[in-house]
């Protein structure tokens, strides 16, 4: 008997092994696409750039490894560099709580009650809908010095023409402005979180007597947080990459005032051949993204509430 | 939560009266809102009302101070010359190529990966799906290089293999959205397909795939939208003009023709590029602003 019941629960076990790695087996099969993929197209090329950022490479010649060489030539002899770091932090920094609060407020006004409300929905939200390249082309002639819209309008009041994009003052601004006109998938998420809001708090809250403003603060704000904080982070991160725009409205000018960092690592890339001073500032691109989603969860993220606290 | 914050300095009744009254003040502030509403809105469509103008006028037109919103007469033919000036024909056919096969490759992909992660159980693949969000966090930067690379020693360059295959890979992105819509469909349905002798592959075409058709709506919107919207790779990896999509064209064109001053045609060629993208919208409007703030909150 003993002997029978071992063997019958050695082979239940073997079944059990057996089961387990042709589930194994059948899951690898679906997400093995997917597994490749990530092999070819993100593994290989992430150690790939982390070696390539150590050497000089013009892609003619095989890559000869110079050591810190690239990441001490950013920080301390590249000029140029430190002026594009700079300029793209200025964009972080002006624009990303730009499109955040605007696109808020925004979306707060849509979710009122209101006739026509998903007219007005749409005319927020195709400006965010148009290609980089086509969007590139209508600023392109709405900041037009003289006879843009802009600059036209003014001319009607004697106003003389303001240079959008050349000017050293204006043309990171005008960029901005831009992001904001676009930002309408931010306005969505964010009117898909304030419909979420529960009606509840809002009663509970005028019974306290809360004014419209402190409903605001306190309510609308708090509930919406996860949101905002995801904008933000996706925004900071677009923000970082931004390329299509200052790419094609301003090649970076005037005098480098709208050089952003996705811009000059193309350049140093497909222009001047520098492969692997590309890849060195990729690398120093992703610390910094990685160092601003931190800095955002420590001082946004601790605020953030999450509607599974409730109750 | 919200008692213990707010302060209690506002009588209910005052804040009740206030919403309640209908009087000439209300409605005079509820005028001032739509207004308000109104010229928000406008500001916003500005820019495109001002392109779809510009694209009509003529020479007079066109520098004329102050602006003219609508042009009389309008010159339709700026239309078919801006298209005849460069080959956009031909962009428009690579463009869509281009979409609608990274749209195929990113469906079958995705799909598979998020059937795996979402709806079988099996040892490392939580690890796996770990790796595929953290992929999210790499910017395009890190990989540009080596990729062109790589694709350089293919003999990919000048070809959009690189921009077509990888989508037949999928994205992590995707699969997230998938996966989470794939958790929402209900254990039992496959459980009975699987008594009834169904594999897994059957039960994802015929029971999760039908089901699901919402979230592939936007899986495959969102990609036709973003190869459409692609410059910077059709930008690394195709030189030759007659291959160029229209992001590309449409470049192409400006910098021939912003010396000319030919603002009409510039501004017809970007309405044409616009319009296939504006049509989609219309199309699956409720697809895609659902899919954007379903994205937002689970994101």
């Amino acid at each position: 008997m003993a002997v029978l019941s071992t063997a019958a629960s050695r082979s239940h076990r073997q079944a059990a092994t057996r089961r387990e790695w042709r589930r194994f087996v059948i899951g690898m099969l679906f997400v093995m696409p997917w597994l490749l993929g990530f092999i070819f197209w993100t593994a290989y090329p992430i150690l790939a750039s982390l070696y390539y950022s150590f050497t000089a490479y013009d892609v003619l010649n095989p890559p000869r490894f110079i050591g810190w060489a690239n990441y001490v030539n950013l920080f301390q002899h590249d000029n140029l560099f430190q002026t594009v770091l700079g300029n793209t932090i200025y964009f972080v920094v002006v624009g990303v709580p730009a499109v955040l609060i605007i696109s808020f407020l925004m979306a707060n006004l849509l979710n009122k009650e209101m006739r026509f409300r998903a007219l007005f929905r749409t005319a927020f939200f195709v400006p965010s809908i148009v290609p980089a390249v086509a969007s590139a082309m209508v600023w392109l002639w709405m900041y037009n010095p003289n006879y843009g819209l802009i600059d036209n309008i003014l001319a009607t009041f004697n106003i003389p023409a303001v240079p959008w994009l050349s000017s050293l003052r204006l043309a990171k601004l005008s960029l901005i402005f831009i992001n904001v006109w676009a930002s309408g998938s931010a306005i969505l998420i964010f009117l898909g979180a304030l419909q979420d809001v529960p009606r509840s708090l809002y009663d509970a809250a005028v019974v306290d007597g809360a004014n419209r403003w402190q409903r605001f603060w306190n309510v609308t704000v708090p509930m919406s947080s996860p949101a905002i904080l995801f904008v933000a982070i996706t925004s900071m991160i677009g923000t970082f990459q931004y390329f299509t725009l200052p790419w094609l409205l301003t090649q970076g000018g005037p005098d480098n005032a709208t050089n952003l960092y996705a811009v000059y690592l193309y350049q140093n890339a497909f222009q001047f051949f520098k492969m692997g001073y590309a890849s060195a500032m990729a690398w120093v691109l992703f610390v910094i993204i990685v160092v601003f989603t931190v800095l955002i969860f420590r001082t946004g993220g601790a605020k953030v509430y999450y509607g599974g606290q409730v109750d | 939560m919200s008692q213990a914050v707010l302060p209690k300095a506002y009588t209910p009744a005052a804040a009740r009266g206030a919403r309640t009254e209908f009087d000439a003040g209300s409605i005079l502030r509820s005028g001032l809102f739509y207004l308000g509403m109104l010229a928000l809105a406008l500001i916003f469509v500005l820019p495109l009302i001002w392109m779809l103008s510009t694209s009509l006028k003529n020479d007079v037109q066109t520098y004329h101070v102050p602006p003219i919103w609508l042009p009389w007469p309008m010159r339709f033919a700026n239309y078919p010359e801006a298209m005849r000036a460069q080959p956009f024909g031909l962009f428009f056919l690579n463009s869509f190529r281009y979409a609608l096969l990274t749209v195929i490759g990113q469906l079958l992909s995705c799909a598979l990966a998020a059937y795996g992660f979402a709806r079988l159980r099996w040892k490392g693949r939580n690890v796996l799906f770990a790796i595929c969000l953290a992929t999210m966090m790499i910017p395009f930067q890190v990989t540009m290089v080596p990729l062109f690379i790589t694709f350089k020693h293919l003999g990919w360059i000048n070809s959009y293999k690189p921009l077509i295959v990888p989508a037949f890979f999928g994205s992590a992105y995707f699969i997230f959205l998938l996966r989470q819509f794939f958790l929402s469909i209900p254990q039992e349905l496959s459980e009975a397909a699987r008594i009834d002798g169904a594999s897994d592959l059957g039960i994802l075409v015929r029971i999760i795939l039908p089901l699901a058709k919402p979230a592939l709506a936007v899986v495959g919107l969102f990609q036709f939208m973003g190869a459409w919207d692609n410059y910077l790779g059709p930008l690394i990896y195709l030189n030759s003009q007659h291959k160029y999509p229209v992001a590309l064209g449409l470049q192409l064109f400006q910098s021939n023709f912003v010396e000319k001053l030919a603002w009409p045609y510039l501004m017809a060629a970007t309405t044409v590029t616009i319009l296939p993208i504006i049509i989609l919208f219309y199309a699956t409007q409720r697809i895609l602003v659902e899919g954007i703030s379903i994205t937002g909150i689970k994101g």
